[in-house]
């Protein structure tokens, strides 16, 4: 197989970073926060590499969109493994508005420049929690899917997908080119080692602008408002059934 | 954005307490800004590669590693920091090193010790004490037979200098070796050795004229099961605690002459120029824990309130972040300077002195103020911030005493005017 596979990779707020809603509720604080790659996006790099080692694909591509910053997350990516990237350029208003809309015309175009066969995402980023960036892409492309994947083979042209579903998991062979979304469960990313972090250095970063792609990055939505989630009320202990169900009718729940 | 996110904290393992106040912290929790550092882009990703690898493999552990004066699954972490590169970094390449300068192994040295300053200390002796001194002294054979299980971390490394009645006074040590045909006998003890209980390869400095006092000593490597050698009991300290530290006895021990590292009775110019990287590297130990401190404090000052409002905007709380970030942040610079000097060639032997005097004083007086920050709380051992201060007085000690790295600069200043 010769194929080359389109990996995306979002920088976002480090997972273990504590979010702090911005005083006047346009959005959350970034500035002075440490960012990451997006967990899920890195299990598809992790996915992609591990093709690539199996020499089931020729080259592993990793996409990013957004203002300088994001090349450091293509380097993490390059440092694990990727061959290139792709840093397509959003700034300003337009990368405070980018979604998956606009995020999956910029892969579907990069996908046919690039004449990649496969897509592989994370299934969502942490940030934002959309879950369509995805199944947007694979419509763009008219292409087949395989959402929230937990295993991943190549069966001749096709590709077997594991998909984790509610109560269960879901196989499905759908036939290339695809996009693939990542789940939890498809792998353990790598750490870089060492002599790969510096080896990333010599790989090459392509920047593209998406008015290059013929794409318009307008966002058709507006966010009014962003709250912290409601803070958990303290409960309390009961010592019997009878207190139970006594607290639960004061409470009007039965 | 924030189901995802508490689910995979979960997964990581982040406690968090009733009171909504972490204990155990997390190495990223106060951001380390390396663009005011001048670290190039291959460096940022270094730190942040490895404060993962600690935050997920060695954080968990930290506290009970503390706890119980152990670190039971050493071998296998050693293995998987050889995996990443991370035993050999000074270590040329063609011996399985990484190849790369003394500012990246501070970073590493740094993020360990932000974690774990008892296993970064570990690693210190490991990477740099042991595995440096190999590579600056060793010859061919030598480095072809040790060095790749040490850099893939099969073997643990140590370096054994210090006696019990040898300490700031290195060169009175006691500890002889003497010529028997092809090899020397070595009798005498070592004291306060770092990994000794768990290495496998050992550098040992001796006498091989004892007359010469400073001009006789000369470097051995020893390997543990060589026939008298044998690491006596596992010392308990007042931190460091998981770092193995323990005395080291020869009885008409056995070493192959081609176990001589370096020029015989040049064995002092061995010791003194390894002291200096070696006091640049462990610098790194009291930064990083000076982090940790700020890692742990800071947030705190955030969600713990008093009078009505978070104690962090009350302003002798912020005279405190002040002070403990700018202590920080002075000591990182000049590590970090010192560093890149050495990465050019340029070894200045006052200058890593200075910055382990100055990096190891200050990281107890940051300790000090991070448990007042947490007041009561700072002062159980349900919270790290003690094991920071009782961890931060052994740098004071370690790798010559403050009282020793004075007397190197002065005499240094004092030179001048000769």
């Amino acid at each position: 197989m010769s194929a080359r596979v389109l990996v995306g990779v979002k920088r976002v707020i480090d997972y273990a970073v504590k979010i702090r809603v911005k005083p006047d509720h346009t959005g959350v604080v970034t500035d002075g926060v440490k960012h990451s790659m997006n967990p899920f996006c890195e299990i598809a790099v992790e996915e992609a590499v591990k093709l690539k080692e199996k020499k089931l694909i020729k080259e592993v591509v990793a996409v990013s969109c957004g203002p300088q910053q994001v090349q450091e997350t293509i380097r993490t990516a390059l440092a694990m493994g990727a061959d290139r990237g792709i840093h397509v350029e959003v700034s300003g208003k337009d990368y405070e508005t980018l979604g998956p809309l606009q995020v999956s015309k910029i892969l579907a175009a990069l996908a046919k420049k690039e004449e990649a066969s496969l897509i592989i995402l994370g299934k969502q980023a942490i940030d934002d929690d959309c879950n369509q960036t995805g199944q947007m892409t694979a419509a763009l492309l008219d292409w087949p899917q395989g959402t929230f994947a937990s295993e991943l083979a190549f069966e001749a042209d096709k590709l077997k997908v594991v998909r984790e579903i509610d109560g269960g998991l879901e196989t499905i062979k759908i036939k290339l080119p695809a996009v693939v979304t990542a789940d939890l469960r498809l792998n353990t990313p790598r750490y870089a080692t060492l002599p790969n972090i510096m080896k990333a250095k010599k790989k090459k970063i392509a920047m593209v602008k998406p008015a290059d792609l013929g794409v318009d990055v307008s966002s058709r939505l507006e966010v009014l408002k962003v709250d912290e989630p409601p803070t958990r009320q303290a409960g309390v202990k009961v010592e019997t059934v009878e207190d139970l169900v006594g607290k639960l009718k004061e409470a009007g729940r039965v | 954005m924030f189901a995802v996110r508490r689910a995979l904290r979960v997964c990581q393992g982040v406690v968090k307490v009733s009171a909504g106040v972490s204990r155990r912290g997390c190495a990223g929790a106060v951001p380390v800004d390396d663009i005011v550092n001048g670290l190039t882009e291959e460096q940022i990703q270094l730190r942040q590669t490895v404060q993962r690898f600690f935050q997920e493999k060695l954080a968990p552990y930290a506290d009970e590693i503390d706890k119980k004066n152990e670190f039971p699954q050493m071998r296998e972490f050693w293995k998987e920091m050889g995996d990443l590169g991370l035993l050999g970094v000074t270590a040329p390449v063609e011996f399985g090193g990484t190849g790369l300068g003394y500012l990246d192994h501070v970073i590493i040295m740094e993020e360990i010790s932000r974690v774990s300053a008892a296993i970064g200390l570990s690693y210190g002796a490991h990477s740099n004490l042991c595995v440096n001194q190999m590579v600056r002294h060793g010859n061919q054979k030598q480095k072809e037979k040790y060095m790749p299980k040490l850099l893939t971390g099969e073997h643990v490394g140590a370096l054994a200098m210090s006696e019990s009645n040898s300490g700031s006074d290195v060169v009175s040590m006691k500890l002889t070796a003497k010529k028997q045909g092809d090899h020397y006998v070595l009798n005498g003890n070592k004291f306060w050795i770092t990994n000794g209980s768990d290495a496998d390869v050992l550098i040992v400095y001796a006498k091989t004229d004892p007359e010469a006092v400073a001009r006789g000593i000369t470097a051995f490597i020893v390997e543990k099961g060589m026939p008298g050698f044998s690491s006596a009991q596992k010392l308990d300290k007042l931190g460091m605690r998981g770092s193995s530290t323990c005395e080291l006895v020869f009885e008409d021990c056995k070493i192959p002459e081609e176990n001589v590292l370096g020029p015989l009775n040049k064995g002092v110019y061995v010791l003194m120029s390894g002291l200096d990287l070696e006091r640049l590297v462990l610098a790194s130990g009291p930064v990083g824990i000076m982090q940790a401190v700020l890692d742990h404090a800071i947030p705190y000052l955030h969600v713990r309130e008093a009078f009505g409002q978070k104690i962090g905007h009350f302003q002798l709380m912020q005279g405190k972040m002040a002070d403990m970030y700018t202590r920080l942040s002075s000591c990182r610079q000049y590590l970090y300077n010192v560093a890149r000097a050495c990465d050019k060639g340029h070894f200045s032997a006052k200058d890593c002195a200075g910055v382990i005097l100055y990096c190891a004083e200050n990281a107890t007086q940051v300790a000090l103020d991070g448990i007042q920050c947490l007041g009561g709380n700072g002062y159980i051992n349900d919270y790290p911030m003690g094991r920071f201060l009782r961890d931060a007085k052994l740098y004071e000690i370690g790798a010559g005493t403050s009282e020793i790295r004075r007397i190197i600069i002065g005499r240094s200043s004092n030179a001048m005017f000769k």
